[in-house]
């Protein structure tokens, strides 16, 4: 199969079909309507099924319903449609059951706008719903890239047996870009034995729940919990290093801004001041690693986002207090412009060049 | 030489139930655990626990469990029911706040869309789980944790007849409205259950019993009592019946 | 003679639901606690039984089995 020019919303959608999955709850939200005509249409076509939910509530338990019996399902929407599914999703990861949630970001709080964002970073890396929990979170950059990460995100999600997110913003969900979807080898998973679909020919009763009165079995469950994103961590971490290695400064960007940074450090370039950009695919768990690799040698790190400043809290952390972390950011569906981010670089090198 | 009349159904677990002394529902999974049993189904089946004093159904029913969220009950049957091969038979257990309260959209509109799923609906006009607080069910008058100084239609409204609410909708094939209060209610709930498990086995659609249920404890009244109290106090607010029966023409 | 109604008394909790169904009135709560703490139901004149299984059908815990004479 060669390249297609497909819109970002319906590449979401066709790579998860790609990805094995057959089966879709949710509920209409712009920017991510695509999504959910092109899952209508073409799921019948697999075998799968597509059902519009009575609301994002809804969806997401059906999602959990779906998952406890066994099949690779998803569901998606936009952030305030995100916050609706939130005790849904900390149910999945209470049951430890595996689905995709897409989120195509748009300008918050409320009701906010339809307009690009990435003001939802700190709910999807930092819990959203009740309770102790990690999911990973992953950010593509391009059309191709979400191709890419769709079939990693249903693996890790049944290999771990805990909701994966897949984060974008408007402007990625309404692009045009040529894709390739390209023919995987399936991963090898476990079995899903613990799946309730009837016990027929399969032993005695199993259980899906996330209720653990018991003080110390909750603990227990909670520290498997724990031992299981530690995994995540040693495993799932994915990252871009773009003209790190010779860098004075390093520009942090993820999603569809790290691509106007990408221009915008070109030019910078071309100004002789040598700066590159870490760019982190999964937001969690979040790479650490080329911030330690880079902290003793840059003069200084620039995050931008199109939020009031949440990854660059992460990037903090990773710096640690070697180097000064600028921020600079966009909210409301306003996008950073390369001339924007280029003042940026330019302030951080200490002048005018 | 002696013959059995009557047994612990094996539509249950072994485990004792946490429910108080008296209490219904104890009576209501027993009657869905014989059903599934006479049915010989309790292999083919998932179960979904709801929210309340429901909650731990999931160790009392012998299938497949799946518990859910606080009114979310409806969804995720649906999401089970719909991928699952088509001889899988999917049941929510549910209580009235769960049901009417917080869930009633999941409610409404599983109905509306004909899932052929079975909801068992305990409705005893009181939340019991948290301790005895005002239900959508609730009677007019009727003193609660929350309603102390007995509901009051100005300021709570009036209570909900779901049976009669969701009778309304197409995708209803079977609802009844059954009675736990003397063993002639319980043969004629055991029938409705076993009707709604059957109208999904057929694959006609939803099918739900609201079943009356007690509360001894947060009602404040002895078990026995309790039963008096829904035959006289909660049967004429809702009465029993077979509000929609798509195959026997109603 | 061989019980027609027998009681699993660790699973009784004594709420009496039987004593009120039963039609003979045979049932009472007897003078001992079970492992809960409860006064179990139970029959001495198990001759009296007739095997309706009424308190089966009304008990909560599902602690009671009915037996009745094979016909010859």
């Amino acid at each position: 199969m060669g390249k297609v020019l497909m819109k970002g919303n319906e590449v979401i959608a066709e790579a998860a079909v790609h990805a094995g999955c057959k089966y879709y709850f949710g509920y209409p939200i712009t920017p991510q309507s695509e999504l959910v005509a092109y899952m209508a249409k073409r799921l019948p076509e697999v075998g799968g099924l597509f059902l519009q939910a009575e609301s994002e509530v809804a969806a997401i338990n059906m999602v959990y319903g779906a998952a406890s019996a066994g099949v690779r399902v998803m569901t998606s929407s936009s952030s305030p449609g995100v916050s609706l599914k939130q005790e849904g999703i900390s149910y999945l990861v209470g049951a430890e059951l595996p689905a995709v949630i897409i989120n195509v970001m748009r300008g918050g709080p409320g009701l906010g706008s339809i307009q690009p964002s990435q003001s939802d970073y700190f709910q999807a890396t930092k819990g959203g719903g009740h309770g102790d929990y990690q999911i990973p979170v992953f950010a593509p950059a391009t059309l191709q890239e979400i191709v890419d990460l769709m079939q990693d995100a249903f693996d890790i999600a049944d290999r771990y047996r805990t909701p994966v997110y897949i984060l974008g913003d408007g402007m990625l969900g309404q692009m045009m870009e040529p894709v390739e979807f390209t023919e995987r080898k399936a991963a090898e998973l476990p079995p899903k034995d613990w799946a309730t679909t009837g016990t027929r020919g399969d032993g005695g009763p199993k259980i899906t729940n996330s209720l653990r009165l018991d003080p110390d079995d909750l603990e227990k469950h909670n520290n498997h919990l724990q031992e299981k994103y530690s995994k995540i961590k040693e495993n799932e971490v994915r990252f871009e290093n773009y003209l790190t290695e010779d860098a004075d400064y390093i520009v942090v960007a993820y999603g569809t801004v790290s691509r106007i940074a990408k221009n915008a450090i070109k030019k910078a370039r071309e100004k002789g001041i040598k700066v590159g950009m870490i760019r982190p695919i999964s937001l969690w768990p979040f790479p650490e690693k080329p911030f330690y690799e880079t902290r003793e040698n840059v003069k200084a790190y620039l995050t931008v986002e199109m939020s009031a400043g949440q990854m660059v809290e992460d990037v903090r952390l990773a710096v640690n207090g070697y180097k000064p972390v600028h921020f600079y950011g966009r909210t409301g569906g306003m996008v950073p412009s390369q001339e924007d981010i280029l003042a940026e670089i330019i302030k951080m090198a200490g002048g005018d060049q | 030489m002696m013959e059995l009349v009557f047994e612990r159904t094996n539509g249950l677990t072994e485990k004792p139930t946490h429910y108080c002394p008296g209490c219904t529902h104890g009576i209501i999974h027993r009657l869905v655990g014989e059903v599934l049993e006479e049915m010989d189904i309790i292999e083919d089946t998932v179960g979904v626990a709801s929210v309340g004093c429901s909650v731990l159904a999931y160790d009392y029913f012998n299938c497949d469990m799946t518990q859910a969220a606080h009114g979310r009950a409806p969804a995720v049957a649906t999401g089970i029911k719909r991928v699952l091969p088509k001889d899988r038979i999917v049941f929510t257990y549910q209580g009235d706040g769960d049901l009417a309260s917080i869930g009633m959209a999941e409610i409404v509109h599983a109905a509306a869309r004909g899932e052929n799923i079975t909801v068992i609906f305990v409705n005893n006009a009181i939340y019991g789980m948290t301790g005895g607080q005002m239900a959508p069910t609730s009677l007019v008058g009727q003193k609660t944790a929350t309603s102390p100084f007995g509901r009051d239609i100005a300021l709570q409204g009036s209570p909900i007849r779901v049976s009669e609410l969701l009778a309304t909708l197409d995708g209803a094939s079977y609802i009844e409205r059954v009675s736990t209060h003397d063993v002639a209610s319980i043969i004629k709930a055991k029938k409705a259950i076993r009707k709604a498990f059957e109208t999904q086995k057929n694959g006609l659609g939803f099918s739900m019993v609201e079943v009356l249920s007690t509360c001894p404890t947060n009602w404040g009244i002895d078990p026995k009592e309790s039963l008096d109290w829904v035959k006289e106090k909660m049967i004429p607010e809702y009465p029993l019946g077979v509000y929609k029966d798509v195959k026997g023409g109603k | 003679m061989e019980p027609r109604v027998v009681f699993n008394e660790e699973l009784c909790k004594g709420c009496s639901l039987c004593i009120s169904a039963c039609p003979k009135n045979i049932i009472y709560l007897a003078d001992r606690l079970n492992s809960k703490g409860y006064r179990p139901a139970t029959v001495t004149e198990q001759d009296k039984c007739i095997s309706c299984a009424a308190c089966g059908r009304i008990c909560p815990d599902a602690v009671i089995t009915v037996y009745r004479p094979k016909k010859k």
